[in-house]
């Protein structure tokens, strides 16, 4: 006998998005760096930091308040309008 | 409903079933009814030839008296432009002469008072069938399995599975689940982590048809899975961490006992079906609506046996203190559901202590072992304690608030031992915190207390949180309603 049951997921089909263009150049670039709030995350960032400021990069530091939490969509629409790319840094 | 009803006609419509003792005893009165053309139609349920009247309709299909919400035969009904604006039910000759205007209904000595029968568009047996065929208000997507597909293999390969067996969700199964809520099935919950989709009553119907639930029991899954998916609670958190945990629930309240939960001997363990389903339903839920499966969203490093679902309820009846939910402000008469993000519970066992002293002072190192022993205050716990272990307590007249903040004092450390390198042990606090003392648990709350377990046996037991408060997770208790 034929059983058909009922579809016990969200049914949705993912969205395809493009990626953003890739930077060529660090030349005069805005990077932001996201702390994610995980012990010694600051000490990987602060080397980054000043690795990419040697390459002529300008750099913005932003953090999460916490890294249990997806970041809150303020700060994901601050870094996306303010840096050309971001690094993020996890940690431990 | 309304919309695709079909039309009754005006004036007088009864309903019958012929294997109706009621039926057959109003049968003189629908004929006298129909002489006098003020009986419209008689829709009989399961003979056609039942009363043999000119009026009488076919629906033993059950078609009109499932949409008109029939529930008890006879059922007469005034209808009036095609709108039902009153009905009554059973055989009641005063009632019957009132409703319809006319004196002396039936033949001579008829019985006054007859209760009636179940309709047959609401037998149990048969609802599931027909909320499938005359539309059950549910959108989801029916998957039909090829004949020769093994349903339960089909539903693993699909990904549905936590790595048990489900039951099949079958649109009759769902329908039946859907009836132990009065809430209705397109409506949203929440958004369900990690992927924030809209969680409907229908797709937690589903899973927990799936994980083995009644339908009695989908109140409290629902009530679980609306604390879940709180910011406070951050399932999402919960999901994508690498430590062993996942949502640990404990029921409060009557309900306990009237879905027939296991609070005694071996509570945390098998063998009990509302905690072995409740708690899987949730997993479920979050797996397949909200998309948080193992080693994609969930990384946990080891994970743990208790994510599979652990779910308990508090021996209340049996504890000397008040409840869980008691001290939270709700009334024993109130169910309450409270969701924790903890591990793995684990034993603490001590056969000598025989003051409550002894004893605090015992449960304590038990609980400062959680998570590492240098790591203190990020993370609370829950203590089942045993009928034994209580005993201890209750005989010294310590209240549960004593009991608490007994233990939790006797958590209390130097930090010196506790600082990174501190004992050789890079693990620890940061070096800011040395030259202090802190306790294991934060004393506001991070400690909850629960009575539960057999009569038999010295132990305690410990559940390990993850981080608690706005960093991490927040436990939250919910009120469980129908």
């Amino acid at each position: 006998m034929t059983t058909s049951v009922l579809d016990p997921t969200n049914e949705r089909t993912p969205a395809h998005r493009t990626r953003a263009q890739r930077i060529t150049s660090l030349q005069g670039a805005t990077i932001g760096l996201l702390d994610i709030s995980k012990p010694r995350g600051d000490v990987f960032l602060d080397t980054i930091h000043s690795l990419l400021e040697q390459r002529g990069a300008h750099v913005l530091r932003f953090t999460k308040p916490t890294f249990t939490k997806p970041a809150p969509v303020d700060l994901r629409h601050e870094i996306s309008t303010t840096c050309d790319a971001v690094i993020e840094a996890l940690a431990d | 409903m309304a919309d695709n009803r079909p039309q009754l006609p005006n004036g007088f419509v009864a309903f019958v079933k012929k294997d109706c003792p009621t039926c057959e005893l109003v049968v003189p009165v629908l004929e006298q009814l129909a002489e006098l053309e003020i009986l419209s139609a008689v829709f009989t349920q399961d003979d056609i030839s039942f009363p043999e009247l000119p009026v009488t309709s076919d629906d033993t299909s059950l078609e009109i008296s499932f949409f008109h919400e029939v529930e008890t035969v006879p059922t007469l009904m005034k209808i009036q432009n095609g709108i039902e604006v009153d009905r009554i039910v059973g055989w009641s000759q005063d009632q019957w002469e009132a409703f319809v205007g006319v004196n002396d209904l039936g033949p001579d000595g008829i019985r006054p008072y007859s209760p009636g029968c179940g309709s047959l568009s609401v037998d149990p047996d048969l609802q599931g069938q027909l909320q499938k065929k005359y539309g059950s208000g549910m959108t989801s997507r029916e998957i039909a399995f090829a004949s020769a597909e093994d349903e339960f293999e089909a539903m693993y390969d699909r990904g549905w599975s936590d790595g048990l067996p489900l039951i099949p969700p079958t649109v009759e199964r769902v329908s039946a689940m859907l009836a132990g809520t009065n809430r209705e099935p397109e409506e949203v919950l929440a958004l369900v982590p990690p992927n924030l989709v809209d969680l409907t009553v229908e797709k937690v119907a589903i899973n927990a048809v799936m994980a083995g639930c009644k339908p009695e029991y989908l109140p409290v899954v629902i009530a679980a899975l609306e604390a879940a998916c709180t910011d406070q609670f951050n399932m999402h958190g919960l999901l994508a961490t690498t430590m062993p945990v996942g949502p640990i629930l404990f029921v409060n309240g009557p309900i306990r006992k009237s879905i027939g939960m296991n609070s005694g001997m071996n509570l945390l363990g098998q063998g009990n079906r509302p905690n072995s389903t409740i708690g899987r339903a949730i997993q479920l839920t979050i797996r397949n609506v909200g998309g948080g499966r193992p080693g994609e969203v969930d990384r946990a490093t080891h994970g743990s046996p208790a994510k599979y679902g652990l779910c308990f309820a508090e021996d209340e009846e049996g504890s000397p203190w008040p409840s869980y939910a008691q001290d939270q402000g709700f009334s024993p008469e109130q169910n309450t559901v409270t969701i924790f993000p903890g591990e793995g519970p684990r034993v603490i066992v001590d056969q000598l202590s025989r003051s409550p002293d002894e004893l605090a002072r015992s449960l304590a190192i038990g609980i400062i072992g959680n998570v590492h022993p240098k790591l203190v205050m990020a993370f609370d716990a829950i203590l089942v304690i045993g009928p034994e272990h209580a005993s201890r307590f209750v005989e010294a007249g310590w209240t549960k608030e004593k009991v608490n903040e007994e233990i939790i004092n006797h958590t209390i450390r130097e930090t010196d031992e506790l600082v990174r390198g501190a004992d050789g042990i890079g693990e620890g606090l940061p070096e800011v915190f040395a030259g202090s003392t802190l306790p294991k648990l934060r004393p506001d709350g991070g400690l909850i207390i629960l009575y539960g377990g057999g009569e038999a046996g010295l132990f305690s037991a410990t559940i390990g949180g993850w981080i608690s408060g706005d960093k991490g997770s927040l436990y939250q208790t919910r009120e469980i309603t129908l």
